[in-house]
């Protein structure tokens, strides 16, 4: 098979020189097509982990894997693989949702610690016991921004457009039920095109033009539909039309952030985390990041999924003195907290998905660049889909 | 009346859309209409010619209008290249051979680009006069929009008169029509067919520039939009610079407006559309007798 590669082996060399145990995490990441972009973002955020918290008395390998597009598909072949030919001891990744619900039966199967480390959609976390979620849930965003957006921001209608996959429907029900809860109304659900590839999102932007909401809350995949959707929203004069463009972070993503050009000024999002915050620990992270991967690169919320993914795997081989067996492993990560970059952290215990702040930004242009502005903190947030057992949350 | 103005903008985006996919995919007609070859990487070539105009833009701070002129000169050179060295090989090569050249020869540009430049969308940034709104008096819309209509228009009209009214397109319509007659009245058309191919890719590499503000611009370009370019040329009929353009508008005009009236069901009316048309008249709307 063509596709089947490994890209790399050994990543970090121990300080002791005696024979350090070895400890064998297994990555999987779309390493080739659309995701390429996404991968690399997460494959730095655990280099970058690594490098500023070594890992002292492990020799640890990374084998990286690539499942290439959204589909699914492949997801299961390359978990298998790792498990039974690479024989790792560590399963991390996922960038998108349908590869961690088509691989749940072989993770559950396999018995081995997996750390998701981007796919947000809510209910996969209980797809199988050995799932711990390091980066979000689709619900934290949604939900939080459809407070939001009746409280803070003042709106009394919506339209939502959203990619046509899982995390978007997903996206969709939360923001829409807290946003109703809080006495808005959504005027229109969009259904924008395939996660696959960037669509031309005029005729679906042009609806929503026509049906003159407060706000426009969009939900894309982060990467290059963000670009098109902030750009989309320029040409199409959706702003001198009194529409307010809100969303996830996904859509002010940091690392194409500054190539969106003034049309991003004024944008509104709800996330965990933004290139721009202020504790030290990010500080620290984006400094070295500048110093290793150009001053033009930035880091984002893929990259912070892979930092913490990266330190969650850290405590458990710690705890478990190097066999990360999972069940220890699993008990060291219920209720586990970690100074990120993104602020403190915890790993519910009772769901295995993460608990953390949201921050809502507003995009400002400060000394010739595109900043986000925190404007309030929410903190503590837990996945809504769960705490209020909406299905196919359990 | 916002019902009109509704519809007037629907038309304009339909139309700027139509426009693309008609400059991408004439030539595409032409050499399949011309030489029966089955040329899948077509759409690479448009990748590497808006590669090519959002690149030098970038790097070289050259204008809009001069590098689309800079992307059609470059990519038509590349293709004579890849026309001698590659594709005449394969011209008396069954339609599976030529099939899975051209499709690996796509894989290899994919790859090729990925290398060379990264797996990211690259952005095309317009000159400060064709960004914003217009306003037409009845509706305000996106000026690149009325750009791309007015350029697209202008190119249909050209080549429709180069098509007609010219010795070089009298000969390319009597080789699409009759290639033996057409060689045994002396016309060259090894000759004839790198001439077109080379200008099908140039129009391509411009298309490829026009598009990408906003059908995007990475390395999966060529596989992303193939199906697109196919049912132009289908519906529209080989070898037939009229029918593609009739072709790439009402395919346009109705993908833009089933996404804004119906975006339940995706892409997947396009497709059907595609079918029927196909089942009803297999040559093509404007295609002459099936082949």
């Amino acid at each position: 098979m063509i596709g089947k590669f490994i890209l790399a082996s050994a990543l970090a060399t121990v300080a002791c020189l005696a024979q350090a145990q070895e400890v064998r995490i297994g990555v999987n990441l779309p390493y080739t097509g659309i995701g390429a972009e996404l991968a690399q973002q997460i494959d730095r955020g655990m280099e970058q982990y690594l490098k500023l918290n070594p890992v002292k008395g492990y020799k640890i390998t990374i084998v990286k894997r690539d499942v290439k597009d959204p589909s699914g598909g492949n997801a299961r072949n390359v978990i298998q693989e790792l498990l039974t030919q690479d024989k790792v001891d560590v399963l991390a990744g996922w960038v998108y949702s349908p590869n961690a619900i088509a691989a749940a039966p072989v993770v559950n199967a396999g018995k081995k610690l997996a750390v998701i480390m981007n796919a947000g959609t809510a209910h996969i976390t209980q797809m199988s016991n050995y799932y711990v979620r390091t980066s979000f849930s689709m619900w934290h965003a949604g939900y939080t921004m459809g407070e939001a957006a009746a409280k803070n921001l003042k709106a009394k209608t919506a339209v939502v457009g959203f990619t046509d996959f899982p995390p978007g429907k997903d996206m969709l029900a939360s923001f829409r039920r807290a946003f109703e809860a809080s006495g808005g109304k959504v005027l229109d659900e969009i259904p924008m095109g395939s996660a696959g590839a960037v669509p031309d999102f005029t005729p679906f932007f042009q609806r929503a033009k026509d049906k003159k909401p407060d706000v426009f809350f969009v939900f894309v995949p982060a990467g290059d539909h963000s670009s098109a959707v902030v750009r989309t929203y320029g040409a199409l004069g959706m702003r001198a039309a009194g529409i307010k463009l809100i969303g996830p972070g996904d859509i002010t993503q940091d690392n194409k952030l500054q190539g969106m050009g003034s049309a991003a000024v004024g944008l509104v999002t709800m996330h965990h985390y933004h290139a721009d915050l202020t504790n030290a620990e990010n500080q620290r992270f984006v400094a070295s990041w500048k110093k290793d991967y150009g001053a033009d690169s930035t880091p984002d919320f893929m990259a912070v999924g892979g930092y913490d993914g990266m330190a969650a795997i850290a405590h458990a081989i710690r705890a478990t003195k190097g066999k990360v067996d999972a069940e220890e492993a699993l008990t060291a990560l219920r209720g586990w907290k970690f100074a990120s970059p993104r602020g403190p952290i915890l790993i519910d215990p009772e769901t295995r998905d993460i608990v953390m702040n949201q921050y809502l930004s507003e995009v400002i242009m400060k000394n010739g660049r595109l900043f986000q502005n925190t404007i309030a903190t929410f903190e503590n947030v837990k996945d809504a889909c769960k705490a209020l057992k909406i299905p196919p949350c359990k | 009346m916002i019902v009109g103005t509704d519809i007037l903008s629907m038309l304009l985006g339909g139309l700027a859309a139509g426009m693309v996919l008609f400059i991408v995919s004439v030539g595409l007609s032409v050499t399949m209409g011309l030489m029966g070859f089955v040329n899948l990487a077509h759409g690479a070539f448009a990748m590497l010619g808006g590669y090519v105009i959002v690149l030098t833009m970038r790097y070289w701070g050259i204008g809009f209008v001069p590098a689309l002129a800079l992307g059609f000169v470059v990519i038509a050179a590349v293709s004579i290249v890849f026309e001698r060295l590659l594709y005449a090989r394969l011209y008396r090569a069954s339609e599976l051979d030529q099939v899975l050249f051209t499709i690996g020869l796509v894989f290899f540009m994919i790859a090729a680009v990925t290398l060379i430049v990264g797996p990211e969308n690259q952005q095309l940034m317009l000159p400060s006069w064709l960004q914003g709104q217009l306003d037409l008096g009845i509706v305000q819309y996106r000026t690149y929009s009325i750009f791309l209509i007015v350029v697209g228009s202008a190119i249909a009209l050209g080549l429709w008169l180069g098509f007609e009214r010219t010795r070089m397109g009298a000969q390319i319509r009597a080789a699409v029509d009759n290639r033996r007659m057409a060689e045994s009245l002396g016309i060259n058309i090894d000759r004839l067919f790198m001439l077109t191919f080379a200008f099908g890719s140039g129009m391509a590499a411009i298309g490829g520039g026009l598009g990408a503000e906003f059908i995007g611009l990475n390395p999966q370009y060529p596989l992303i939009y193939l199906v697109y370019f196919l049912i132009v040329v289908a519906v529209g009929g080989l070898g037939r610079v009229t029918g593609v353009f009739f072709a790439a508008l009402i395919i346009g005009v109705l993908d833009f407006a089933l996404k804004k009236y119906l975006p339940q069901g995706g892409t997947l009316f396009i497709y059907a559309l595609a079918i029927l048309l196909l089942l009803w008249r297999p040559q093509g709307l404007f295609g002459g007798k099936p082949t």
